[in-house]
């Protein structure tokens, strides 16, 4: 079985990188074949240059964080933290001031005495992310670091990492399969499925133009419309015909041809609501479609509807919540516009 | 309709939960319990009893002075907490390492290996004993393959002394040993290990630091439990051991079936149960062994 089947990536020095995929898409192998724990039976890996792909995890000078945080329990705090140094060999001055400046940067201060059945999952993970950091390695690795943390705590670890990846400028390489989590704390991401890369951007690359349909439905939330390419472009803007003979424009995340069966994606928010009729659908600067308001909900920020198409099923429109603003009622006829710019095209085929 | 109390969810505030459970947790050790009273505290009792009366004389101590003053009582006690330790002692030796690769090894070998080392527990300790002495004796495999290989040029004395008791007692008592220590083993957290190797620490390292210090409980646990076992072993020293080889429960043997002195024996029975006592609690000082049994991780 192949879990891994080809991942070329380039992570620039001091970056927060991550890899997110659904669980089997090979992103934990791709991290232990980094960190040494999984041999690649073809390829390389190279830290500063230097091929690592042949040494053992203990000499490759990379820090790592489990997610089952992995302290040891025999272990004080302290000594968790000065158990990479001592390997080193460090001195005892060097290992107490180095430990002290990890504990503070962890804000653990005052807890080197206790043991780890003494604290809690966020403390522990504290204690492992210092102990990571506290030899000072070359590149950090996490694999789902904040999986077992709860909701709350999750969302402020995340800030405090970030926070110390910036402040330390180290180089990071995240896993998880939290979508939020990744376009929250990288500076890129790299999209995993079946051991292959998908695609390799900033969260707002990845977001805004995904290149298949699979990262368009990971990565947060999409509409989706199945039809066909009618046409040659117009200012790289391809006519796409739904089956059900909606017909709007869009951008091709690939080289398409006249014909060709696709799919396109649109954020619900993306989709606007308006007033009356809308007469430019015909110039192409605005999509523009008829649907009816089958439900409303409201959910705190926003406003999520449900419109039906008629012969083209139904999309959900995501609406911003304000004041003044007249919001469209269950049963109201509705008139969608959006823009070609952010109907993203995709060949269909593909999974 | 009013709002009224949901119906359905009984709670009962007879009992806090706290008493509750403890009622329960009494219901449940109930059976045991009373096993155990009928069972091994009375005749407990009585044997402490016989010890210390003598028919027409009365409650006396006299078997106790006894003891002290014959040296060879005393001899025969200080050999069998010898002979236990060194049997212990050899059990952790050959048992941690086959522990650990219980612990360690791919699950299909590990079952393997495991079947390997319960194995014996399905066969007759007596006939495990006479097994050894075939292969032990001036005759046995062992020797006529040293003589054969042109090692030796007479039989070595295998059998009937110390060497043999150690060799029979150790083959006896190492599963235990072994179970002990992998059950502690089995605990620990893989991950751990490679956090050590991630910081740095080669494998020499990894299980120095690591893996050797967390399974102190078992080796705790496996030591004790081998080393009272080795304490009152009878059939092994009996067939396997010579006549200065007599540890204590043979001695105690030896009153009931042929002396019939069963208040002398009796105070043997007590002073083993004593030393066995003082040792436990002792030891307990040092490893602290209700650590060993607390939830791990």
């Amino acid at each position: 079985m192949v879990a891994v089947e080809d991942v070329s990536a380039t992570i620039e020095p001091g970056s927060f990188f991550t890899l997110l995929g659904p669980s089997g898409s090979g992103k934990t192998t791709t991290l232990m074949m980094v960190a040494g724990f999984a041999y690649p039976t073809r390829g390389e890996v190279f830290v500063d240059g230097r091929s690592v792909a042949g040494l053992p995890p203990q000499k490759r000078d990379l820090g790592m964080v489990f997610q089952s945080y992995a302290v040891f329990p025999h272990l004080t705090v302290f000594d968790n933290i000065a158990f990479p140094l001592e390997i080193r060999r460090a001195r005892r001055a060097e290992i107490r001031e180095r430990v002290g400046e990890a504990l503070e940067l962890v804000r653990l201060q005052g807890y080197d005495r206790r043991l780890p059945r003494q604290l809690s999952g966020g403390e522990q993970q504290r204690v492992a992310l210092a102990r990571a950091l506290v030899f000072r390695p070359r590149v950090l690795l996490m694999d789902e670091p904040l999986g077992a943390l709860d909701k709350k705590l999750r969302a402020h670890m995340q800030l405090e990492l970030k926070h110390i990846q910036r402040h330390l400028h180290v180089t990071v390489i995240y896993v998880t399969h939290d979508q939020e989590e990744a376009l929250t704390m990288s500076d890129r991401v790299a999209v995993m499925q079946r051991g292959r890369i998908e695609q390799v951007g900033t969260p707002a690359e990845l977001y805004e133009a995904p290149v298949s349909r699979f990262v368009a439905d990971f990565l947060g939330e999409s509409n989706f419309v199945d039809g066909m390419v009618v046409g040659a472009p117009t200012a790289g803007r391809w006519l796409v015909r739904a089956a059900g003979g909606l017909e709007f424009r869009g951008v091709g995340a690939v080289p398409l041809q006249a014909g060709q069966l696709v799919t396109a994606a649109v954020r619900p928010e993306k989709l606007v609501p308006v007033e009356g009729p809308v007469g430019v659908a015909q110039t192409g600067a605005v999509n523009t479609c008829k649907g009816t308001v089958e439900e409303a909900i409201y959910v705190g920020d926003a406003t999520r509807y449900r419109v039906a198409l008629g012969a083209d099923g139904a999309v959900t429109v995501k609406v911003p919540n304000r004041l003044g603003l007249r919001q469209p009622a269950e049963g109201d006829a509705v008139i969608l516009a959006w823009s070609p710019d952010e109907t993203r095209v995709f060949p269909r085929g593909e999974a | 309709m009013s709002p009224r109390p949901v119906a359905g969810t009984t709670i009962d505030a007879s009992l806090a939960p706290e008493r509750r459970d403890a009622v329960r947790y009494l219901l449940i050790l109930l059976p045991a319990t009373v096993v155990l009273l009928v069972l091994f505290v009375y005749p407990l009792l009585g044997l402490v009893d016989r010890s210390v009366y003598k028919r027409g004389a009365g409650y006396t101590l006299e078997f106790y002075g006894q003891i002290w003053r014959v040296p060879v009582y005393l001899q025969v006690i200080g050999r069998t907490f010898r002979t236990s330790a060194l049997v212990t002692l050899m059990c952790l030796a050959l048992g941690y390492p086959v522990a650990y690769l219980l612990a360690t090894l791919r699950p299909r070998l590990a079952r393997l290996l495991m079947i390997v080392v319960v194995l014996p527990f399905f066969t007759s300790i007596i006939v495990r004993t006479y097994a050894w002495m075939v292969l032990l004796g001036r005759n046995g495999v062992v020797n006529q393959s040293l003589t054969w290989l042109g090692l030796t040029d007479m039989p070595l004395p295998l059998l009937y002394n110390q060497g043999g008791v150690l060799i029979g007692m150790t083959y006896v008592l190492l599963p235990y040993m072994v179970l002990t220590v992998y059950s502690v083993m089995h605990g620990i957290e893989p991950g751990l290990i490679r956090a050590a190797h991630s910081l740095g620490a080669s494998r020499w390292q990894a299980f120095r630091r690591v893996f050797l210090p967390l399974s102190l409980p078992g080796i705790a646990g496996g030591t004790l439990l081998v080393f009272i076992l080795s304490l009152g072993f009878f059939i092994t020293p009996a067939l396997m051991g010579g006549p200065s080889d007599v540890m204590i429960a043979m001695l105690i043997e030896r009153e009931v079936e042929f002396t019939l002195n069963w208040s002398f024996a009796s105070a043997l029975a007590v002073i083993l149960l004593m030393l066995t006592l003082v040792g436990f609690v002792g030891y307990n000082r040092i490893v602290r062994l209700e650590r060993v049994f607390e939830a791990r991780g």
